[in-house]
């Protein structure tokens, strides 16, 4: 499984196998980002970016931030994983892979917009999916699911309408299954969580 | 003296071609049988709206089949789908656009109270940014769901003063959350 890790260790001192359940991974320095990943593309054939994205471990973690990249190889139908670890937590950044997979381009734009992370060298590193002034990023560990109080993206229609941005009532929620149970029993339903914002839960919280 | 009233009771030249009413029934009458609805659709309720307008459903039996693009031609705004908090100035700057007298159906639970998206980056409910008369509930709701909306919204501009509202959009017709 892990073949082409070893037969690339020579080249880039510091890559090493990453632990995985599913497809080869691996752990690579944000040096090697690039040259790594031409060379999977070029002599390796995995010549089909299919993802990237990134894991928040959470505050007190150091290194907090990984890049990963799912790559896809057409002749061999196989994927391989790459995770860089961002150096800084504070304002993590890698390098930009736009130069050899334009696929990266709106990826890494959501990867920016989601933890925050800086993709040095990106054509067009803006937010994709919040607006442009919106002052968290939603992905990170710290940020609420319901969001956090702030302005409307338009001054005009906030001044209008006198409308902002509002966390949103989670009623007892998130309402997630539970898994390992029986249905009738990890359903939201089951435990009774209400559906209005005053009243309790009967059941407590397992 | 022969006024004009006296005429139309008397005169049996015209008596039977003239109707007598009030300013209101009428405006009402030609109102509510020609609203033009303005396709503010945002995600799949705009599919089912797609289908209240095709054959089987038909919304033009309720004069409602001329969907407007553009908001200066519309007078009713048909939230159909999830109000992110991105979109939603972009929602509140078409309605502001639409001439009066105006309308706004929030069709489905998203547009009506953020659905399931109980999230960052949802707007709960499109009434924080405009006025609505009619929430339709169901995810996304059945055709004849929104018909029957539409045809709620046709009793109620029956019942509006015809001329009250014009020209300002008053702090009572804004709805707050």
């Amino acid at each position: 499984m892990n073949e082409i890790v070893e037969s690339l260790q020579p080249r880039f001192a510091g890559i090493k196998p990453r632990e995985s359940s599913d497809h080869p991974a691996i752990q690579c320095p944000v040096g090697f980002i690039l040259p790594l990943i031409e060379c999977l593309r070029d002599e390796f054939d995995y010549k089909l970016l299919s993802d990237v994205t990134a894991v928040d471990w959470g505050e007190e973690e150091s290194p907090r931030f990984s890049v990963v990249y799912h790559i896809f190889s057409i002749k061999a139908a196989a994927h391989i994983r790459i995770v860089a670890d961002c150096e800084d937590d504070e304002n993590p950044s890698v390098p930009s892979i736009v130069s050899l997979f334009p696929a990266a381009n709106w990826h890494e734009r959501e990867t920016y917009d989601m933890f925050g992370i800086r993709f040095e060298g990106h054509p067009d590193l803006r937010r994709i999916l919040m607006w442009d002034e919106y002052p968290y990023y939603p992905l990170r560990k710290e940020f609420p699911l319901a969001g956090i109080e702030t302005e409307l993206p338009d001054a005009e229609i906030a001044e209008e309408t006198r409308a902002k941005v509002l966390a949103a009532p989670m009623m007892g929620g998130p309402f997630v299954a539970k898994e390992g149970e029986p249905m009738s029993r990890s359903e939201p339903r089951a435990k009774d969580q209400s559906w209005t914002e005053w009243s309790k839960k009967t059941l407590e919280e397992e | 003296m022969e006024t004009q009233s006296s005429q139309v009771g008397y005169n049996s030249k015209v008596e039977g071609d003239v109707i007598v009413t009030k300013v209101d029934a009428v405006i009402n009458w030609v109102r509510k049988n020609s609203v033009w609805p303005m396709p503010m659709g945002l995600a799949c309720c705009a599919i089912e709206l797609m289908g209240v307008a095709a054959s089987r459903f038909d919304i033009s039996r309720f004069g409602m089949e001329v969907m407007r693009f553009s908001p200066r031609q519309a007078d009713c705004m048909i939230v159909a789908g999830t109000v992110t908090y991105k979109m939603a100035p972009v929602v509140r700057r078409i309605y502001d656009q639409m001439a009066d007298p105006k309308w706004v159906v929030a069709m489905g639970a998203c547009a009506s109270t953020g659905g399931m998206y109980r999230s960052y980056a949802t707007m709960q409910g499109v009434d924080r940014i405009v006025p609505v008369d009619v929430y339709i509930s169901g995810c996304p709701p059945r055709p004849e769901a929104l018909l029957d909306a539409m045809m709620k919204l046709q009793k109620k501009i029956e019942k509006e003063p015809s001329f009250k509202q014009l020209g300002k959009e008053t702090e009572e017709k804004r709805v707050w959350a």
